[in-house]
Order: structure tokens, then C-alpha cells, then sequence
């Protein structure tokens, strides 16, 4: 970093850092993650530029800060697009090569080759003596030669048969000690005088284990069992025979626009889809107007001189936006508890009315405005209350003597002259409760739920706590439809910003 | 302002006053209720508002002490709390530095160096920072993922994976730590400069030392930022004894399980030190906000 340390010093570090990077970039593809291995490469490719070459001394400033962006959000953008258009889910997790070791290391058990055992010591060592189970059609009892647990050397173990008294050995462990020695067990494989090799496979018994895939040509998978051809897919992620059969897991392929048009044809998707979309418009609209009227009221009002005590006011009126919001959100969640809370408690004792707030849609989503309003409306009050000190005394003194009263003073003065540059700030509040994923995860968690779907939705969901929820929460675990539904979010929320600048742009220029 | 005020206006102002203490009732009702559900014996009882007997059993098992009920059952504090406060000071802490670290630089580069596309740069962080983080969870978790399967404390359930999630968020703070760096005259630098100094000395001997209160101002946004960030901690950590006070708190209103009085007593221990740490920094986050909206 600072200049003129010597190239004794420099050259080695940079190979060195160059040679973690290879391991750890090699590492991560190996893992089944070529995106983020490449994004890994490009960016450790370019700190060693940055830092290695003289010509760069603004970006050693600047890198930081600017891979911490693009590493963390540029780039997750990008990738959630990418998933978008995949299979990837709980059934499609890994790639196909993984998820071919995966099954070639899929074994079965054949019970009637299974032999009891019981463990028994022999001074430091111990001795292994396998019986067969009661009935079957083996008759021999096989004992292993003295061994060390918990030293495994991979070698099959070789078995011979134990004579029928078996005086030799000692009283058997009790099962209790011999489950401590369950992972050493497991490592064993024991070789019977025939030839057959036994496993571990259960706390109780030693079998033979048969694969259940062998790998055929061309990638594909052979079924021990019946020899059936089972071939990689790739349009639709798994392995199929002749019959389309498919094998689970699945793995990891680009599927095309097969999200999209879910959303937009499948009717499963598409109904909740809809009603979720116009939730989320009409929830951060209303939010936006709500804690507007609320919030602009109060910083007019408390802008009005006469008033006394009006910074106690302000401050009090502005502990809803200092409050932790995961915290207030919880305390409205118990508060509108329909048996518990204390809403119902007064509202009981008042008019004799219990309203289900977490069972009704219509109440939910009330609920869900009040509350909002009740966080956001101090932002606005600020807001609204620099924005109003900013306007010259003088305007008012005028509209008094020509006799106007406070509201021909608010139409006709103070709205006309901060309108304009309170415009792009509602357009990011909107934006953000657009997303405002914390309020609806821990308030409703987008319950009550819509009946008769496939995919669960709920009816206060909004887009990204629907996307949440495909993604997280529900069995199957959809990230390619989230990721989809998340890129259509993208693009609203880049116009939304994109109209935010031209506003904010049109109010630095009429500046001057 | 030399106003003639009118016959009405002593009415007016009654009115006004009545309207802002019926809101300031409506508004303090959930804390002042939160306080003293806290206080109130028993999880379910909706009695009075005001407790007739206050009892500590909630405040005992916040604090992680086992409680002994009158007819002599032991109640065990359900959830490690002061854990969970433990590990959000510890995440934010740490992550709050070296986002400081991170943008002091950044700033230092926008506001004092020549390069290219210096303004798009800018503009193009202040423009990605509008996206939520919320939005792009599931590319999130496939990267740190990818990442644990080949560094395990840095993949999934590890706070150093979260600490490094949250280094994304810079903008903003690059943003005003520039702005006060534009403040201090650039002679001094210079001066240091002519005397033999680098452009890294001249940065951390000279610019640093003046710009600490800024800096003290970005470090108390960042930590409050990062403590009461939900939607990456909830993915990124699910273990109980792992997780952050913004994620474990809501186990304790669950339908099956609802702790009302328990998550009272750990939401007013937890809250109250966040809230006031945020309105003494209330100043410098309020002008950040009007500055950084109309900014874009």
C-alpha cells in the first residue's frame, strides 16, 4: 500500500495472495458454484491489479468500498436474475456432477446377508464376532482377528470362521459401550472367508451393501437392480429413463422463461400472484398517504408559534421512528393479539367487540396500515418540518394582512412551495415500503393465507415477503420462481429510482 | 412574526393542544403499555393496564435467571436474551468499524482524488443502495453458500459471514463522510505533502485525526443500521444461540407459544438502549436523511 516498499517484499506476497486465491476459486467451483467462482477469480484478479500496480492509487482508496457493493449488491442482482431463469430448489440443489456422486453413493441393504455382532475385549484390543440372524440360511459364525478401534487402515478385515464353543472370547460389551465405538464401527468393512465384504448397517447388525447406480456411458446412470438406463436431462434437471421416470434429486439446469410464464399462465401462480401484486401497490400507497397527511399536518401545526411546548411534542411525536423496528412491530404484534392483547382488552370494555385482527384479511390489512402509519408518520413530520422552516417568513406575514386564515395559509403557501421537493422523497418512501418486508415477516408473516393454493400465499403478503416465503420457508424451496418474481421487483423498483432522480434532477436545476 | 391574531386563535390553540395530546396518547400508548406489560405478573393475564402487583419474574427471566413461581415451580428463561443482545453488539460492533474503515477511505478518494468517472461512480453506488437487500436474499444465500462450502466461518450460520454481508452497505456513509471531507481546506495536505509526505500518510496523520467526528457520527449510524437489520440475519442465521436480537425476538410471539410478558420485559431491556443511543445521534441522522433523499 505505501509507496516504495521494496519488490523483495512485494513480488512474493503478491504470488502467494495470487496462489490462495487459484485454491480458494478452485475450491469454490469444485463445490458446484461456477458463478460465484468466476465473480470470485474477476475480483481477486482485480484487488491484485489495484493494489499491485503504481498506476492505480486513487482505486486502493476507493476498492473496498466499491467490491463491497458489487460484491454484496451489484452482483447478488445479477445472480438473482440468473436464478431466475433456472430450476434451482430443494429437489434441484446441486450441479449434475454432484448430484451424480450423490446417487452412485446411494447403497441398499440386503437383509437376509445381515449378521448380528457383539463386541468383545481382548486386552488392549478387541475381537468382533458375527452371528448370523436366527432362521437364516447361514449357519457360520465368523470371528475377527485382535483389533484396534478407532485406527481404521481402510484394508478389508479378514474374517475366518469361529469354532462353534467360541470359549476364547470374553463377555460381550453391553450395547451401551459399543454405540461409543459406533463411528470406528462404521469405518470397518470385514472380508468373509467366501469373498463377500460386510459394512455396518445399523447399530445392531453388519450386511452387505449393494450400490444402487452404476455410472453407464455418456453420463448417464445404470439401476443395479434392473439395468434400467436412467439418462441426465438436461432441459428438465433429472435423471430419466426411457419413460421419463425421473430420479430424485434433481440437479441445477437453465430452464429458460419457464419461471415467467408460470407466473404469468400457470393458474396456481397466477391468482395469488395477481391479488399479491395489488396488495403491494395499494399497501405502499396508502401507507405513503396516510403517514403523509398525518406526518405534514403535525410539522404545520407544530411550525405555528403560538403553540407552547412544541419541541416536548416533537420529540415525543418522533419516539415511534427511534424505537427499534423489529421491536415496536412485535409489541403491535402482541398488542392486536385477538385473545391476549390489550387492544381487544379496551376495545371489549368499550364496545363490547373482539375484531379477529390475524384471522380477517380485511382486519389483517387494516391492522397492517395502522401500524405503518404509526412508523412512518414521524419521518414525514421531519421532513415536512425542515422543508417548511425553509420558506420565507415574509410570504405569511403578506397572506395575514390581506386576512387569510391557516388553511388558505397551507393550500395556497406551504403545500405549492414544498410539494415539489418533498415529491421524490415520498416517491423512496414509497419504494421502501413497497419492499417493506420487515413489517409484514413480523407482523402477519403474510397470513391469513389464501385457500385452495398449491403454492402457499398469503393474503397480506406482499411481493418480497411472497418471494420470501417460495424461497425459505414453505417445503420445496423455490428459489428459481423467487429469484424470477424478485427480478420483476428489480425492474419496478430501478423505475421507481429512476423517477426519483429526474424529479430530484428538476429540483437542483430550478435551484439554480 | 408580528401577526394580529385574531378572536379565534385562543380557541384554536385549545384545540391544538387537545388534537396533539390525543395523538401523543395514541402514539406513546404501545410503549408505555410494553413497560408495563412487563411489569405485570404471568404471560396471559389481560387485566388492568396499570398493574395492581408488580412483579420481576419477566425482568428475572430476561436477565437469564430462573424463576420460582409462588406454588414453587422453577420457570426457565426461555430464550437466551442477553445472548442474543451479546451477539448483535458483537456483529454490529465489529461491522460498524470496518464499514467506517471502508468509507472513510472511499470518501477520502472521491473527495481529494482525479480519476475517471469519478461522478458516475458516485452516482452508480447512490443508485445501486436504492435496492433492498431483501430483494436479492436467495442470490445471498447461494454465495455464502458457495462461499462456507469451501470456508466454513464464513459460509452460512457464522456471524463473520454476516459481518461481511453487511460491508455492501456504504453509499450513504461514503456520501457524507465526503461531504465533510470537502469542508476541510485541502492546504494542509498539501502542506504535508511538501514537507515528504505520502498521499497515505497524508490521509491518515493529517485528514483522519480532523474528520474523527464525522467519523464517530457514520460508526453510530452503522451500528444502529446493522443492529435492527432483519430480512440478512434471518436467512444467514437459524440456530437459536446463534442469532441477532432483531431475529430471535419474534420466537417469542408464535401462535402456539406466546410469551407476551417474557418478550415484553427482553424488548424494553433491548430497545430502551438502542432508542436512546438513536435519538442522541438523532441530529446527524435526520439531516442525513433529508440530505440523502434529495440527493437521490
Amino acid at each position: 500500500m505505501r509507496a516504495g516498499s521494496s519488490p523483495w517484499f512485494k513480488w512474493p506476497l503478491i504470488g502467494a495472495v495470487m496462489l490462495a486465491l487459484l485454491w480458494l476459486v478452485t475450491g469454490v467451483y469444485a463445490a458446484g458454484q461456477p458463478v460465484v467462482a468466476v465473480a470470485l477469480l474477476a475480483f481477486g484478479g482485480l484487488a491484485l491489479y489495484t493494489y499491485g500496480s503504481a498506476r492505480t492509487l486513487a482505486w486502493r482508496y476507493l476498492f473496498p468500498g466499491v467490491a463491497g457493493m458489487l460484491v454484496f449488491v451489484a452482483f447478488p442482482l445479477l445472480y438473482t436474475m440468473q436464478i431466475g431463469f433456472t430450476n434451482y430448489s430443494a429437489s434441484n440443489l446441486l450441479g449434475e456432477e454432484r448430484a451424480r456422486a450423490y446417487l452412485l453413493d446411494q447403497h441398499t441393504v440386503d437383509e437376509d446377508q445381515s449378521f448380528g455382532y457383539t463386541l468383545h475385549a481382548e486386552g488392549q484390543a478387541w475381537r468382533l464376532l458375527l452371528t448370523p440372524p436366527e432362521g437364516a440360511a447361514e449357519a457360520g459364525r465368523y470371528v475377527s482377528p485382535p483389533l484396534t478401534l478407532g485406527r481404521g487402515n481402510g484394508a478389508a478385515l479378514p474374517m475366518s470362521a469361529a469354532p462353534a464353543g467360541s470359549p476364547a472370547l470374553g463377555e460381550p460389551l453391553p450395547l451401551r459401550e459399543v454405540l461409543r465405538h459406533r463411528d470406528a464401527l462404521m469405518a470397518l468393512a470385514l472380508a468373509l472367508p467366501d469373498g463377500r465384504t460386510l459394512r455396518y448397517t445399523g447399530v445392531r447388525e453388519f450386511g452387505t451393501m449393494e450400490p444402487l447406480w452404476k455410472a453407464g456411458a455418456n453420463g448417464s446412470l445404470l439401476r443395479v437392480a434392473s439395468g434400467a438406463e436412467y439418462r441426465p436431462n438436461p432441459d428438465t434437471g433429472f435423471f430419466e429413463n426411457a419413460a421419463a421416470e425421473r430420479v430424485q434429486p434433481g440437479f441445477k439446469v437453465g430452464i429458460g422463461w419457464a419461471n415467467y410464464s408460470r407466473m404469468l399462465f400457470d393458474a396456481d401462480v397466477r391468482g395469488p400472484f395477481i391479488s399479491i401484486f395489488v396488495w403491494t401497490v395499494t399497501f405502499a400507497l396508502l401507507s405513503v398517504v396516510f403517514s403523509t397527511a398525518l406526518g405534514m399536518t403535525l410539522a404545520v401545526v407544530l411550525n405555528w408559534e403560538a403553540l407552547k411546548y412544541r419541541t416536548l411534542y416533537r420529540t415525543l411525536l418522533f419516539l415511534p421512528y427511534a424505537v427499534p423496528g423489529f421491536i415496536s412491530i412485535l409489541v403491535f404484534k402482541g398488542l392486536f393479539n385477538q385473545n391476549f392483547g390489550e387492544i381487544n382488552a379496551i376495545l371489549d370494555a368499550l364496545f363490547g367487540v373482539r375484531p379477529a385482527w390475524f384471522a380477517d384479511p380485511l382486519l389483517a390489512k387494516t391492522m397492517i396500515l395502522i401500524v405503518n402509519t404509526w412508523l412512518g408518520y414521524p419521518y414525514i413530520m421531519v421532513l415536512c418540518t425542515g422543508l417548511i422552516k425553509a420558506i420565507p417568513a415574509d410570504l405569511y406575514e403578506a397572506s395575514a394582512i390581506a386576512g387569510a386564515g391557516p388553511l388558505t395559509n397551507f393550500f395556497k403557501i406551504t403545500l405549492p412551495l414544498i410539494v415539489r421537493p418533498l415529491t421524490p422523497l415520498l416517491i423512496s418512501a414509497f419504494a421502501f415500503n413497497f419492499n417493506n418486508f420487515v413489517l409484514i415477516s413480523l407482523l402477519t408473516d403474510g397470513r391469513p393465507d389464501y385457500l385452495n393454493t398449491k403454492l402457499p400465499a398469503g393474503t397480506t403478503d406482499i411481493l418480497v415477503s411472497y418471494t420470501y416465503r417460495i424461497a425459505f420457508t414453505d417445503a420445496g424451496a423455490n428459489f428459481g420462481l423467487a429469484a424470477a418474481i424478485s427480478t420483476l421487483i428489480f425492474f419496478m423498483v430501478a423505475l421507481m429510482s429512476l423517477a426519483n432522480l429526474k424529479l430530484a434532477r428538476v429540483n437542483d436545476s430550478s435551484k439554480g | 412574526m408580528p401577526i394580529v391574531t385574531g378572536k379565534s386563535q385562543r380557541w384554536r390553540i385549545w384545540a391544538a393542544h387537545a388534537g396533539l395530546w390525543l395523538l401523543l396518547a395514541i402514539t406513546l400508548f404501545p410503549l408505555l403499555a410494553v413497560i408495563s406489560i412487563s411489569l405485570r405478573p404471568g404471560n396471559f393475564s389481560t387485566g388492568s393496564l396499570i398493574p395492581t402487583t408488580i412483579s420481576f419474574e419477566h425482568w428475572q427471566l430476561a436477565l437469564g435467571f430462573p424463576y420460582t413461581q409462588p406454588d414453587g415451580t422453577v420457570v426457565q428463561p426461555p430464550f437466551p436474551v442477553l445472548l442474543w443482545l451479546w451477539n448483535s453488539l458483537k456483529i454490529a460492533t465489529i461491522s460498524a468499524l470496518l464499514i467506517v474503515a471502508i468509507s472513510t477511505t472511499a470518501a477520502y478518494a472521491f473527495a481529494r482524488l482525479r480519476f475517471a468517472h469519478k461522478t458516475s461512480i458516485l452516482n452508480g453506488m447512490l443508485l445501486l443502495q436504492m435496492f433492498p437487500v431483501a430483494v436479492a436474499l436467495v442470490a445471498i444465500y447461494a454465495i455464502f453458500e458457495g462461499i462456507g462450502s469451501v470456508v466454513p466461518w464464513l459460509g452460512i450460520e457464522t456471524h463473520a459471514g454476516l459481518i461481511v454481508a453487511y460491508l455492501g452497505g456504504v453509499a450513504m456513509h461514503i456520501w457524507t463522510i465526503k461531504g465533510y471531507f470537502e469542508t476541510i481546506p485541502t492546504e494542509i495536505e498539501e502542506n504535508a505533502k511538501v514537507d515528504g509526505a505520502s498521499h497515505w500518510q497524508a490521509f491518515r496523520l493529517v485528514l483522519l485525526p480532523m474528520a474523527v467526528p464525522i467519523l464517530m457520527v457514520v460508526f453510530v449510524l452503522a451500528f444502529i443500521g446493522t443492529i435492527i437489520e432483519y430480512p440478512v440475519a434471518s436467512i444467514l442465521l437459524r440456530e437459536e444461540n446463534n442469532l441477532t436480537l432483531a431475529v430471535g425476538s419474534k420466537q417469542y410471539l408464535q401462535d402456539q407459544k406466546f410469551l407476551w410478558g417474557d418478550f415484553a420485559a427482553a424488548a424494553v431491556l433491548s430497545g430502551l438502549p438502542i432508542t436512546l443511543v438513536f435519538l442522541a445521534a438523532q441530529r446527524w441522522i435526520v439531516s442525513g436523511l433529508t440530505a440523502g433523499g434529495v440527493k437521490g
